[in-house]
């Protein structure tokens, strides 16, 4: 994996400065069933295309960002201070 | 052999660069490469081939092939057609066992041809198994080519930025180059020669740019140092490859390409041979016919190869050195022959870069298309080579006719291949290595695919071509592996850890002291002492604003926005999929400010875990990691309070710091924030200040009689608490509520991260507990030894330590619940033999607590 990736802070950065947190997961707002539960821990819709992800800049500025990757280019579309 | 001085000769005849090959002493000037001033020396074997050993001279000249690879001052594999000649460098040959003229492996070519065939070390040396053992030292002592040398080196890597990168520094490439740099652009060219320098250009040169990957990403060798260049825009100007022709006897040293002879002649005024044959199917191969005459060579023939026009070439020589060429039928005798089948763009970049590559059957080339964004190309990589015809895929005769020099891989060998069922030229490359050798397919793809559209009698394109995959140039695996860094981290009072003859351990990044020589010892004098011990490393972390209480509630089990200031409490971290993450101890240090420590190795991922809630909650909270900046000891025993008294006025009574209070106190002049907790189990203060008045604190608390102690005593003494170390007790597996702590778990609280996952794991029953268990015996189980029932694992241990307090054996092993009871039986696998233990529930040591607590 090698691309650029621009974090709202510091700016185009190669991919080796972030953390990555996988894809944006939304947290039950009540309690969960069990397979509620594992549905939101363990399972990811891992889509080819377009999704919506979680970065840390570890090696900069140590804020956490969304981006918006395609998953099948590495091409980020749009990134987001969250 | 030298002509006479010529206008534009690259070489300065007044300054003579003397150096050794094979241990005599040759001179060349100034100018020169090694190979050229061998060349005139006289010398037309340079190596011996890869498998058959066959005798090898100069073939491109151009730094393509492996045919002049020597060992130079120990570096194995240099291409002396490129390498500058300097002063004093030592040349040796490689792979030979002898000598170049007299290599014993040579018998290869002349009577391994049963035993070696294509593939052979898929079945020939395969049978009788036993004797594999053999065959493989004899195997590895003449595989490969060169050896790798004691003399060690550094090799750099460094991340660079260009808005616009220019492979290749032909007319095209500089052009290019300077175009962009008239427009303003910060242009960095590449070449794999020397370079002129050009005005408002980076010349890098020699370099070469060893692939194109993902994201505009281009590795360039520089020598000693990587360049990971990220471009903007990446022009190709790679140029075209000169095609050898395919006959027997084409492998023969005098057997060149065109610009061996270009360089010869016109860089270096060397006269290359005395009688020459030139066979091209271009132009620009059948001009040096005319400048092989200028130099006085003797032309003897000099031939356009057209698809019918010569059906025949064979070439036959005496030593490895070519000595005639029967061109259909009709022999000349010669000791050069010049040949060309024309040139083939040097598209490998691109095509890593996801252009398309198509054969062109009118030029009789490959061709790229399709250029990915921000990859331009320019010049005879487009395709535009000159006029060429396309000559026969391979010429008839007897004897060893080569498609890939560098891999030794035949005509015949390639036959065989395609009559075994490799019909797909990449299954055939995998089987027979051709392309794979060092030139990557630069003299071989081309030829290897018209063997084989011939073979199939189908066309090229139909053949089409390898996949192009990185490196494109052979590279060091120093520069590969850049600088050998050990990142570590140490703590502001290592160097008197050194002192003291500690002996240092890795901790996660951290090197921390195992002991300092005698671990009972030191442990035993935290119990009846006083003892110390840097705990630098832990993870600091500042948690401060109005919500700083509720993000932590959030974020931990148990509560912390009750928590009063000056008072500690411990806390177990957990996901969202109930597991344990990390631990520590929090400290309020004011209604909105809050102390957080990790464990050593927790640090960085607990801070990043921090921020990362935060940034979803988007509480009025401040995170900041003072790790660094804070060291801390811990200063524990019996003598610890009586110890701290004397290098303070404050008041260190137990009244004024309870057990689990926080204070900031100055101790030896040292500001310091203390805690009072009690890892080991002992009467103990955490003193936490910053980083540069470390040294001072430690100095005064040793020199108050506190003994240094190391990891292994204070993991000995911990034990003997049942303290758990996360990571070490625990594994991705566990939770709270397996481990033994579920009191931590308050489950009535609102929301908290792992809360759902405790409530389910609460009401379906955990499958296994974390208990403290003593040997009966002397026996001493290792770490990850067995707990069985019946001859069956049913557990496992995770902590193993000599209690020289006690006089026991005691751990901390998993085992089914039903065993988590005080007093159970259990055995442990120890040396294979199963040893009785008991299950003990209670610390082995003061489980009231009243030592810790004094």
């Amino acid at each position: 994996m090698s691309f650029l990736l621009r974090c709202p802070t510091c700016g185009l950065r190669a991919v080796d400065e972030f953390g990555y947190a996988g894809e944006v997961t939304s947290r039950p707002q009540q309690p969960p069933s069990l397979a509620e539960l594992c549905d939101y821990v363990y399972f990811r819709r891992n889509v080819a295309g377009v999704q919506r992800e979680w970065w840390y800049h570890r090696l900069g500025c140590e804020q956490w960002f969304q981006a918006d990757r395609d998953t099948r280019t590495n091409e980020v579309v749009e990134v987001f201070a969250p | 052999m030298r002509l006479a001085q010529r206008e534009g000769e690259a070489i300065d005849r007044g300054r003579e660069l003397g150096f050794t090959f094979a241990g005599s002493r040759i001179t060349g000037f100034a100018g020169d490469t090694i190979g050229s001033a061998l060349y005139a020396s006289g010398r037309r074997v340079f190596s011996r081939s890869f498998k058959y050993h066959r005798p090898r001279g100069l073939l491109c000249c151009s730094g393509h092939c492996a045919n002049c690879m020597l060992t130079v001052d120990g570096v194995p594999n240099v291409r002396v057609c490129v390498e500058p000649l300097r002063e004093g460098t030592v040349v040796e040959a490689q792979n030979v066992v002898g000598s170049l003229e007299r290599d014993l492996l040579a018998v290869t070519d002349r009577v391994g041809g049963p035993f070696t065939p294509v593939g052979f070390y898929y079945r020939t040396m395969i049978r009788p198994r036993r004797l594999w053992p053999v065959y493989e030292k004899v195997l590895r002592s003449i595989a490969g080519l060169g050896r790798v040398g004691g003399a060690s080196r550094r090799y750099d890597t460094e991340h660079r930025r260009a808005e616009v990168l220019v492979i290749g520094g032909g007319r095209s490439g500089r052009e290019a180059a300077s175009a962009a740099a008239r427009e303003g652009r910060q242009v960095v060219l590449v070449d794999e020669g020397a370079q002129e320098p050009l005005p408002g250009v980076e010349v890098l040169a020699p370099a070469q740019a060893l692939g194109l990957y993902e994201g505009g990403l281009v590795p360039v060798d520089a020598g000693g140092v990587m360049y990971r260049f990220r471009a903007e825009r990446i022009v190709v100007a790679t140029g075209a490859v000169e095609q050898p022709l395919v006959f027997p006897g084409n492998d023969l040293a005098g057997v060149v390409l065109p610009n061996a002879v270009r360089r010869l002649v016109g860089e270096w005024s060397i006269k290359p041979g005395e009688r020459a044959v030139v066979l091209a199917a271009d132009d620009r191969g059948l001009e040096t016919a005319d400048l092989l005459a200028e130099a006085g060579v003797d032309v003897a023939l000099a031939l356009r190869v057209t698809p019918n026009n010569p059906l025949r070439i064979e070439a036959t020589g005496r030593r490895g050195r070519v000595r005639k060429v029967t061109v259909d039928g009709k022999s000349i005798d010669c000791d050069l022959l010049v040949m060309s089948g024309g040139r083939q763009p040097a598209y490998s970049l691109l095509a890593q870069a996801g252009a398309r590559v198509e054969y062109d059957a009118t030029k009789g080339i490959f061709v790229p298309t399709a250029l990915p964004a921000g990859v331009d190309a320019v010049g005879a990589v487009t395709g535009e080579v000159g006029g060429s015809s396309i000559p026969r895929p391979l010429y008839a005769g007897d004897g060893k006719c080569f498609v890939c020099v560098c891999e030794d891989v035949t005509v015949k060998d390639m036959k065989r291949a395609l009559a075994e069922g490799f019909d797909s030229l990449e299954l055939c490359k995998r089987y027979t290595t051709v392309t794979m050798g060092p030139c990557q397919g630069r003299l071989c793809q081309l030829a290897s695919v018209r063997v084989y559209a011939h073979e199939q009698q189908t066309g090229e394109a139909a053949i089409g071509t390898t996949t192009a995959r990185p490196p494109w140039a052979p590279v060091t695996l120093g520069l590969l592996a850049g600088r050998h860094h050990e990142p570590a981290r140490r703590t502001a009072l290592h160097h008197r850890h050194e002192e003291a003859g500690a002996t240092m351990m890795w901790t996660g990044e951290w090197r921390r002291p195992h002991s300092y020589g005698d671990p009972e010892a030191e442990a035993r004098e935290v119990h009846e002492g006083l003892g110390l011990i840097d705990v630098s490393t832990l993870g600091k972390l500042l948690v401060e604003g109005p919500d700083a209480g509720v993000f932590l509630d959030r974020l931990y089990p148990n509560r912390f926005s009750d928590l009063k200031p000056g008072r500690i409490r411990y806390g177990v971290l957990n996901g969202d999929g109930g597991r344990i993450m990390d631990d520590g101890t929090i400290a309020r240090l004011g209604d909105e400010l809050y102390y957080v420590t990790t464990t050593s190795t927790g640090a960085e991922g607990i801070f990043a875990w921090f921020q990362w809630w935060n940034a979803v909650w988007g509480y009025d909270v401040e995170i900041v990691n003072v790790t660094g900046a804070l060291a801390a000891v811990n200063l524990a025993g019996p003598r610890a309070r009586e110890a701290l008294a004397a290098l303070t006025d404050a008041d260190v009574s137990g009244e004024a710091i309870g057990y689990l209070d926080c204070r900031e106190v100055v101790v030896a002049g040292v500001p310091c924030l203390v805690l009072r907790i009690g890892f080991v189990g002992e009467l103990g203060y955490e003193l936490h200040c910053s980083s540069p008045a470390a040294e001072h604190l430690w100095d005064r608390l040793v020199s108050g009689g506190a003994r240094p102690f190391g990891l292994e005593p204070q993991r000995i003494l911990r034990l003997e608490k049942q303290h758990v170390i996360i990571g070490q007790d625990t594994d991705s597996e566990s939770n709270v509520l397996s481990a033994g702590m579920g009191w931590i778990a308050k489950l009535d609280k609102d929301d908290f991260v792992g809360k759902w996952a405790l409530e389910h794991a609460a009401e379906r029953g955990v499958r296994e507990r974390l208990v403290g268990f003593e040997m009966r015996d002397s026996a001493l189980p290792a770490e990850g030894g067995q707990v069985v029932a019946g001859g069956r694992s049913i557990g496992r241990v995770t902590s193993a330590r000599r209690s020289p307090v006690l006089g026991k054996n005691i751990g901390l092993a998993w085992v089914p619940p039903e065993l988590a009871e005080d007093g159970a039986e259990l055995e442990i696998l120890v040396d294979g033999r199963p040893e009785p233990a008991v299950v003990r529930l209670e610390p082995f040591f003061d489980p009231e607590g009243a030592r810790l607590r004094s």
